[in-house]
């Protein structure tokens, strides 16, 4: 008997560890990324840093402005969320609501084997198809734009915005679908008119979680929108993102530098925009159960 | 369960025993190469590979620069230097007085091709030219009698040499401190490939890229120094006769005839099998 209750103690403690450990995972990233970024801020001061219009981090001096790089991640994030919202959540009610039983089965794999496309892979063929095709669409100099990117992140935010918007559908109690239908209220009406209401909090969080996925997004964002530190005037001109910056420049960049703290503190910048949508998306989501 | 734990006493012991007496058996030898931050690439790769020959010789390649690898040399702080220049004359002087003999190896070549696509009717261009396109002060093809359309400047990211080479070289014409910049819009490509893929398949675009990446998807473009003096297309020939206006030589330098190992190393690199590591690194092999 003692044996047991020494037993459940020690899985007990075990198992609190293992929740605990994330916490400090983010906690160690965090401070990592303060300690190593926050020296950047010694030779320019934050608002130059986040609202200068030029990055040449090589030259002597850098100049070591961001505001280019935050323009294009939420231009190239904002054309990937007007592209994937209306359809994810489209594409969730179809599935939820009005597929049959069969084929819902068949699209949910498939959505699942979307999301396990590696970016890189996207990235590729992004590359290949999508941005000589822009290019010839819209006449322009060159493909490698802002809406490539775009594109390419709708595509890996989808799996996302449609698996949890069609959980939060499915969560909707059906004592309201019924009572609707039991109305008078056609199908279509039960949809838009009771159904989207119970489930909007989940939606609203999919959406946010989609944007989440996309805004940090590296690989294939890199591999089609050009890289051009420029302060973006449209969606169909070249950006340079947040990510990419990092993963371009970090490999090379000699340690302790100002250009090397520069890019950790572009990590800084990066974990609290993510951080600010990962926690509006739980916000929507608590709401969601609480009703 | 017993024999299990002595059997991991003897284990470790054996183990420590390996790590303290092998530096002592195997006399480890030392080189010290530093310098220029276009070669440390090429002197990690002839260092692998001369490694796996000479398992007992350490080899620690740093950057910073040709003249920290210089400064480092004439202090005695390293056996070898890349540089991607000649000694200035101040650093002979130094040399001189400290007693110390710089002795020069050309080991290879570094060219850069500027690249169009083959359709583009511009065949040549001078370095001036090259300098308004890539600063962003000519936009149109037209302005160089090309036909009306948008340039798409495409450069290497920054941590690139080929990208610190080509904006010293043109976009500051020599000065490596000068105040130009290339565009801000020219697009940023994470690779020579890259560069090389979208020159192929973008009628607009203009880029650079070591001299190995030529091929007839491209059309490469003759460079001149001036309006007036000749336009050279970037080859073994033109690079080695130094003729090609966006090349340079890259040296070893070591203090008086090399010795032992230092001696094996610059063979090494100079032996077709490091020739052929230039090659791979992209830079024009020297034999």
């Amino acid at each position: 008997m003692r044996l047991r209750t020494l037993k459940e103690f020690v899985i007990e403690k075990l198992v609190f560890l293992s929740g605990i450990a994330s916490i400090v995972f983010v906690a160690l990233i965090f401070i990592f990324l303060l300690k190593e970024g926050i020296s950047v801020f010694r030779e320019i001061a934050p608002g130059a840093f986040l609202g200068g219009k030029f990055w040449y981090p090589v030259s002597d001096p850098p100049k070591l402005g961001i505001l280019p790089l935050i323009l294009g991640s939420l231009l190239v994030t904002a054309g990937a969320i007007v592209l994937a919202v209306p359809l994810g959540i489209a594409a969730a009610f179809y599935i939820a609501e009005v597929a049959p039983r069969r084929l819902r089965d068949i699209l949910k794999s498939i959505i699942e084997i979307l999301a396990a496309i590696p970016s890189v892979v996207l990235g590729f063929i992004g590359m290949i198809t999508l941005v000589p095709y822009i290019k010839n669409i819209f006449g322009l100099p060159t493909g490698l734009t802002a809406a490539a990117g775009s594109i390419m992140l709708a595509f890996m935010a989808l799996p996302t915005i449609i698996s949890i918007s069609e959980d939060a559908i499915n969560a909707v109690p059906r004592e309201y679908k019924e009572g609707a239908l039991a109305l008078g209220a056609t199908h279509w009406q039960t949809l838009y008119r009771v159904i989207i209401h119970g489930a909007l909090p989940g939606i609203i969080a999919a959406a946010m979680l989609g944007i989440g996925r996309v805004f940090g997004e590296t690989m294939a964002v890199m591999m089609v929108t050009g890289n051009a530190a420029v302060i973006p005037k449209s969606l169909l001109r070249p950006v340079r993102t947040l990510t990419a910056t990092i993963a371009a420049e970090m490999g090379e960049a000699v340690r302790g530098s100002s250009h090397y703290s520069a890019l950790f503190a572009i990590g800084i910048v990066l974990f609290l925009i993510s951080f600010a949508i990962n926690v509006t998306a739980d916000a929507f989501l608590n709401r969601g159960k609480r009703k | 369960m017993k024999g299990l734990r002595r059997r991991m006493a003897w284990g470790t012991a054996g183990l420590l025993a390996m790590i303290v007496f092998t530096p002592a058996a195997g006399q480890v030898k030392t080189i010290q190469i530093k310098g220029s931050d276009t070669m440390v690439n090429l002197g990690q790769a002839w260092a692998e590979v001369f490694n796996k020959r000479h398992p007992n010789v350490n080899i620690a390649v740093t950057g910073g620069g040709s003249g920290t690898g210089i400064t480092a040399l004439l202090n005695g702080s390293c056996d070898i230097a890349e540089s991607s220049r000649l000694l200035e004359a101040k650093e002979i002087e130094k040399a001189k007085a400290k007693g110390i003999v710089p002795t020069e190896f050309k080991v290879a070549l570094d060219g850069i091709a500027v690249v169009v696509h083959p359709k583009n009717p511009l065949g040549k261009l001078t370095i001036d030219q090259l300098r308004e396109i890539f600063m962003g002060n000519i936009t149109d093809w037209k302005t160089l009698g090309g036909p009306k359309k948008a340039i798409v400047i495409l450069s290497r990211e920054f941590n690139s040499g080929t990208h610190i080479f080509f904006k010293e070289h043109v976009i500051r014409r020599g000065n490596p401190k000068g105040p130009e910049e290339f565009s801000p819009a020219a697009l940023l490509m994470p690779s020579s490939q890259a560069i090389a893929d979208e020159v192929a398949n973008n009628e607009n675009a203009i880029g650079y890229y070591g001299m190995g990446y030529i091929s007839a998807r491209q059309k490469v473009v003759a460079v001149a120094v001036e309006a007036k003096s000749p336009y050279v297309i970037p080859a073994l020939e033109s690079v080695r006769a130094n003729t090609y206006p966006i090349s340079r030589p890259l040296y070893l330098y070591t203090n008086g005839k090399p010795q032992g190992v230092i001696k094996d190393f610059v063979d090494f690199a100079f032996s077709p099998e490091g020739q052929d590591i230039v090659r791979k690194m992209d830079f024009v092999p020297i034999k």
